[in-house]
């Protein structure tokens, strides 16, 4: 059966293959991911949405245990644990606990100690492993004990733009998520307070005083990582939660209304006869002054048969990418309410060939932007009780990257 | 954490086996486990280690985790391949089930399920027992699930059992994920029993509810998925319902919120309240948005399903059509569902933007996408009247661009909108005139023809486009055929002027006499009819009012909606069909011959099949493991299928049909006859091939055994075909591991035939080559047998077979004497033949010589779609060797090939 799949995968390869297909008489789901394709295979109407999710998740799983890689050798190297893994989160087809910190309890890496063979079982506290896999709170280990109580919050927003070449914004959101880094002694009860909406309002409501002044924002939707109690959230709009140990991420979110672009790129691409074309991009950073973007690169796309292109810019570095086909311009670090500007002329190879009309591709760019989010989204308060009362440093970042920032010209 | 387990995977010496051998019994710990992860590493690779089943079965007995489950890793593996060994292995299981640490008792219960051998079946019941009702939940969880197993296994010993009670008290066990498995186990035993084992009452509803709020997030998915089937009594309980389910909407796991919609949409139908339903898809849509920025495989199941929900309740994402433009860099089938999805949700409101989406789309790279974007420009038009407008204007904009496909796409969709506004937009048709000598793919021929013939009488030289077109009459395709005929009755009809007079003679000549198609000659000779009858009726008829088409986009039957509905998530909704159209299970409670769907075996063994129950499906999906059998399966329904039905054989058998599976190494021994050597392990230093080309589901393969007996490994095989008669070439590259010395491999390799055609008299000699990477190249012949050719659409009527014979005349009738052929059973040779798609036509007694003749008929392909028919008369007495075989057929030089295949098919 696999190699029926590797032959349909060789067969159909530069198509664009749909992820679910049937082959006979099953059907075959799959993902690549690097150069490993992760395929499901059955027979009945399984879930799909199911399955693939569990495709990722076991993934995040392996990265877990392998160190952050997952290729080949990674595989090679591992395939013992990755036997030992799927026993252990796929049991008839139905996935169980995938939670990297509970299986790390007991699948360890050198798998020699097996931690309960030897001590008497009936005496065990009920911190043991089965229980908490099983457990209510699967995600968290009991009897941690930090000298030093820290959260960490970060908050990643990725902005998406279709822009046209008119100018005008086809569409425009954010999504974000916010990742929390937790090293809390105990079973800590946190709760997280946003500027968003919906829970201002309630607040307003509970407390019967109008809401505080300031920016409010309002999010199309949140989705939340599996230890937020979602009942709770529905009827109190409140984000509360027992945090798993270490890394992980809090929530997503996605909105729309009210972002706030932090560039804004102005184009103007004219081809100039069969073998030239000008290129002049300017982009303007529209964030406070104070703050500045890293990494800036904007890739403008230009046709296949470019012989090469002169550049002037005023700040960072251009140059053609063949294998891209693209003119791509790097600016390490822009100041915010500034401005620079590419031109470019471009030499084209003249074909014999009727010019086929060239599809123009979108301009893309990518950016970071610490302390600033795209949906002026900010934490208010993160409260953290735990039964021995202690304190607890709470740490906030922001940061706001590309997501596909696409300008149409 | 790295690990480095990769040295495990490079052992490739002679001798290899006594060498493992000899460490699984070394007395030291450490070396003992590298030799069964050395085991583990050539079962992973697909080699055959089942020799040391016995060695790796006394590594069991150990205190390592590690060790015990990679043991059990290998038991599951090959316990069906050594069925009387691993009851070996049960004392352990029992105690292993037993055992103090859950883990072990959990593993233990975990793994039996996974074997599955009926001996062991049988001692699993009573530690099952007593785990499902274990103190620690894990257990239970896993025992759970083992009662699914179990009921796969044997389903009458787990009624008998008294399993499926328990099963269904751990409903209310106190753990959530207990109930989780319980209710996932118990979902998985009703949809492959038939009578009602699983409903959900009120009583249950409540503790399922109860447990979503705590379980995993898998627990919730299979909670969900179950209360789906649930009917709720009235609008009240659904709303109680819907109300505790639509906090998973914001879970981040997507499995969990579709599964969610799914429960919702199913309890909206009761719910009559005006104000809940808005509400209710006024929550829905901000996690449907949110999961088309999920990862794109996740992305291409979502947006299936928002195209179903989209149907039947299209306001839950009116206003959100703007996520679902496409973004430059999405996959293309992403890109396509979007689109899909865009059709529908257009609406006046937001036509302006969707044009200009489309318009851009239009202009992309990707031509099937662009074909696509032009088309939904034409849906648009015919579903929103206001709009027709603008989509037209668009539509002149693209054709300007010039881009043959564009434009051809363009004036397919435009004819449609022709049909769907009459007179309302004809004033475009110059412009489309302007492009008639860039048309040359049919459907855009037809449409165009179509236009011309429909508005003759405002197009001045309509006359001259359409004689154009004529010239090349009799080469075009049926469906530009059919409209230039009608096109040219029309104009005919409409400017009865001398010029068309001609054009009819001409083409109506052409329709009736130059062609072999019976619609065209049908549908020309009803027009000459009318027309040389009553013009004026012919004028009704032709030119009448044609009932105006209306937007197809929302194209599913409701019946059929309402069932994708209750299977979101599932596959079914991804594929937009009902399950039942791609799943086949046995609904009996036997045994399935079905595969390992974690351990994805290749093999399958004999046991299971001698247990199927007796009913075609079962049986034509049993030879799954006889990858070498020479025919196709046994029994056929009587009109032969002309293609492998996925429906019916949705077993492993469909697959075989449709690809190539490669039966592990020397693993199962074929059970079909053993494949002639084609190639001497003499004339190729050591390399021995045997082989003959098969038919099976209708595809030819060449079945290929390769056997290494040089000294060192082989790989990289390649093979080749000469011309030959039939044209034969290989479908796709030739699937075989590389060899190690003393081993041997199986292939099916997939044959097209007329790839490489030579010219000259009908030989069945098939030149081939075969190289591999440490080996010159290697040539032989092998011969084509002819009954790995004939067709399943071969069967004749016997009215048919009697005029076919009559009208070819006596020249091309061949007989033969078969001296070794035997006919012993007449009704078992008939159906041997008809397995090799020679099938029976009639039979009658000789009074004289109490002589048997049979009348069979067979098909084989020819050239260009054709086929040549064999009528075949077969005298023999009954039980006595030698057989006379006459053969009447178009190509009489083809009879000698003929007369070998039957002689090899009767002895």
């Amino acid at each position: 059966m696999v190699d029926a799949f590797r032959m349909h995968i060789l067969q159909t390869k530069d198509l664009g293959t749909c992820p679910v297909r049937q082959i006979g008489g099953c059907s075959f789901l799959y993902m690549r991911i690097s150069n490993v394709y992760i395929v499901i295979v059955v027979s009945s109407n399984a879930n799909a949405a199911c399955a693939l999710r569990f495709v990722v998740e076991a993934v995040a799983l392996f990265k877990s245990y392998f160190g952050g890689a997952f290729d080949e050798d990674a595989i090679r190297n591992n395939f013992v644990l990755i036997y030992e893994l799927l026993d252990e989160i796929m049991d008839f087809g139905y996935p169980q606990n995938l939670s990297p910190e509970i299986l790390k309890l007991y699948i360890t890496q050198e798998g020699v100690r097996s931690p309960f063979s030897s001590k008497p079982q009936d005496s065990r506290p009920p911190a043991n492993a089965t229980l908490q896999v099983t457990g209510a709170v699967g995600w968290r280990r009991e009897g941690l004990v930090y000298k030093k109580n820290e959260v960490f919050l970060d908050i990643v927003e990725s902005v998406n733009l279709l822009m046209s070449s008119k100018g005008t914004v086809l569409r425009c959101d954010a999504t974000g998520k916010i990742l929390m880094k937790c090293f809390l002694s105990g079973m800590p009860d946190l709760k997280l307070g946003l500027n968003d909406k919906i829970g201002l309002e309630k607040e307003a409501q509970i407390k019967a005083r109008p809401a505080r002044s300031g920016k409010t924002i309002e999010l199309d939707d949140v989705t939340f990582h599996q230890c937020v109690n979602l009942t709770r959230f529905n009827s109190e709009k409140t984000v509360s939660f027992v945090p798993p140990d270490g890394e992980f991420e809090l929530m997503k979110y996605r909105i729309t209304e009210g972002i706030s672009l932090p560039f804004r790129v102005f184009p103007s691409i004219k081809e100039l006869g069969r073998t030239r074309m000008e290129v002049n991009v300017k982009v303007k950073s529209v964030f406070g002054a104070k703050m500045f973007a890293l990494g800036v690169v904007v890739k403008v796309p230009v046709p296949k048969q470019t012989a090469k292109a002169s550049f002037q810019v005023t700040n960072g570095k251009a140059k053609y990418n063949a294998t891209l086909d693209c003119l791509v311009w790097k600016v390490r670090k822009f100041p915010g309410q500034t401005e620079a500007t590419m031109s470019a002329e471009v030499e084209l190879i003249s074909t014999i060939v009727e010019k086929k009309s060239w599809t123009r591709p979108p301009i893309q760019m990518e950016f970071q932007v610490p302390m600033f989010t795209a949906s002026g989204l900010r934490v208010r308060f993160l409260k953290v009780w735990e039964k021995s009362g202690y304190n607890t440093v709470e740490w906030v970042r922001y940061i706001t990257r590309a997501g596909s920032y696409e300008i149409r010209c | 954490m790295s690990g480095h387990d990769s040295k495990y995977f490079s052992t490739t010496k002679k001798g290899e086996i006594p060498e493992l051998k000899e460490e699984l019994n070394s007395q030291y710990k450490d070396k003992k486990k590298d030799a069964v992860k050395k085991v583990i590493a050539a079962m992973t690779v697909g080699k055959d280690v089942s020799m040391l089943f016995t060695d790796v079965v006394n590594c069991m007995q150990t205190e390592n985790l590690e060790l015990k489950k990679l043991v059990y890793l290998y038991l599951i593996n090959y316990a069906k391949s050594q069925p009387d060994l691993a009851i070996l292995a049960v004392n352990t299981f029992v105690k292993d089930s037993q055992d103090p640490n859950p883990l072990i008792r959990a593993l233990a219960v975990r793994t039996m399920g996974c074997i599955r051998v009926d001996k062991i079946t049988e001692y699993l019941c009573d530690p099952l027992q007593r785990c499902l009702k274990d103190d620690d939940p894990y257990v239970r969880k896993t025992a759970a699930i083992c009662v699914a197993k179990l009921y796969d296994i044997n389903a009458e010993l787990v009624e008998d059992r008294g399993f499926l009670e328990t099963l269904k008290d751990l409903i209310s066990d106190s753990n959530p994920m207990v109930v989780a498995n319980a209710v996932a186990a118990l979902a998985e035993i009703q949809e492959s029993s038939a009578k009602v084992i699983f409903e959900i009452t009120s009583h249950t509803l409540f503790k399922l509810l109860a447990a979503l709020n705590e379980c995993t997030e898998w627990g919730q998915v299979f909670i969900l998925d179950a209360l789906s089937s649930y009917k709720a009594k009235d609008a009240r309980d659904a709303e109680n319902i819907v109300e505790r389910v639509t906090p998973r909407l914001q879970h981040a796991n997507c499995a969990v919120v579709l599964s969610a919609v799914k429960v919702i949409l199913q309890q909206m139908e009761l719910i009559s309240s005006a104000d809940v339903i808005r509400n209710l898809c006024k929550k829905m849509a901000p996690p449907l948005v949110t999961l088309i920025s999920a990862e794109p495989e996740i992305q291409y199941v979502a947006l299936r399903n928002i195209n179903l929900i989209v149907q039947r309740r299209p306001n839950i994402l009116a206003h959100e059509i703007k996520v679902f433009f496409c973004k430059y860099n999405d996959p293309i089938y992403v890109k396509m569902e979007k689109l899909e999805i865009m059709i529908k949700l257009a609406s006046d409101r937001n036509i302006d933007q969707v044009l200009l989406e489309f318009k851009e789309y239009a202009t992309e790279v990707d031509v099937d996408f662009v074909r696509k974007a032009v088309r939904a420009i034409g849906r648009c038009a015919i579903k929103l009247d206001r709009a027709a407008e603008k989509c037209i204007g668009v539509l002149l904009d693209l054709i300007k661009i010039k881009v043959n496909y564009v434009v051809q796409e363009a004036i397919i969709v435009i004819k449609d909108i022709f049909r769907r506004y009459p007179n309302t937009y004809e004033s475009i048709i110059a412009t489309l005139c302007e492009n008639l000598d860039t048309l040359d793919e049919p459907e855009a021929k037809a449409s165009m023809i179509w236009i011309i013939g429909e508005y003759a009488e405002r197009i001045d030289n309509a006359d001259e486009l359409l004689e154009s077109f004529l010239e090349t009459f009799p080469e075009e395709p049926a469906q530009v055929q059919l409209q230039l005929l009608t096109a040219a009755v029309k104009l005919f009809l409409k400017k009865p002027t001398e010029r068309p007079q001609e054009m009819i003679q001409v083409v109506l000549n052409n329709a009736t006499q130059e062609t072999d198609n019976p619609d065209l000659r049908d549908r020309a000779y009803i027009y000459w009819r009318l027309l040389s009858t009553d013009p004026e009726a012919a004028k009704d008829v032709v030119l009448a009012e044609k009932p105006t088409i209306s937007d197809d986009s929302n194209n599913l039957d409701p019946s059929l909606l309402d069932e994708l509905l209750a299977n979101i998530a599932t596959l079914a909704s991804v594929y937009h069909k009902p399950p039942e159209s791609f799943v086949s299970r046995v609904k009996a409670a036997v045994q399935r011959p079905d595969e390992d769907e974690e351990y994805l075996e290749g093999q399958d063994s004999g046991q299971n099949e001698s247990s199927a129950p007796v009913q075609d499906v079962a049986s034509t999906s049993g030879p799954a493991n006889a990858p070498h059998a020479p025919s196709a399966a046994p029994v056929q329904a009587a009109p032969a299928p002309s293609a492998p039905m996925p429906d019916l054989l949705g077993d492993l058998i469909g697959l075989d049909g449709a690809l190539v599976p490669v039966s592990e190494p020397t693993a199962a021994a074929p059970s079909g006859p053993p494949l002639p050597v084609i190639f001497p392990a003499s004339a190729g230093q050591g390399l021995q091939l045997s082989g003959c080309l098969i038919r099976r589901d209708g595809q030819i393969f060449y079945s290929l055994a390769f056997e290494n007996n040089t000294a060192g490994p082989l790989d990289g095989f390649q093979i080749q075909f000469n011309k030959n008669t039939f044209g034969l070439a290989a479908a796709g590259p030739l699937q075989v591991p590389s060899l190690l010395p003393g081993t041997s491999a199986s292939t099916l390799l997939p044959m097209v035939l007329f790839q490489n055609l030579s010219a000259g008299p009908p030989s069945s000699v098939l030149q081939v080559a075969v190289k591999n990477n440490q080996q010159p190249v290697w040539y032989f012949t092998d011969k084509v047998p002819l009954q790995a050719l004939f067709l399943e659409e071969g069967k004749m009527e016997r009215g048919t077979f009697l005029e076919t014979w009559k009208a070819l005349p006596d020249s091309h009738e061949v007989s033969k004497d078969l001296p070794t052929a035997l006919i012993s059973n007449v009704d078992a040779t008939i159906e041997k033949l008809s397995a090799s798609n020679i099938f029976y036509v009639a039979r009658r007694m000789l009074k004289d010589t109490s002589q048997d003749v049979l009348y069979l008929s067979g098909k084989v392909p020819y050239v260009s779609g054709k086929s040549i028919s064999f009528l075949v008369e077969l005298t023999a007495l009954v039980g006595s060797p030698g057989v006379k075989c006459a053969v009447k057929t178009p190509n009489p030089e083809m009879a000698t090939l003929f007369f070998d295949a039957i002689d090899a098919l009767l002895r």
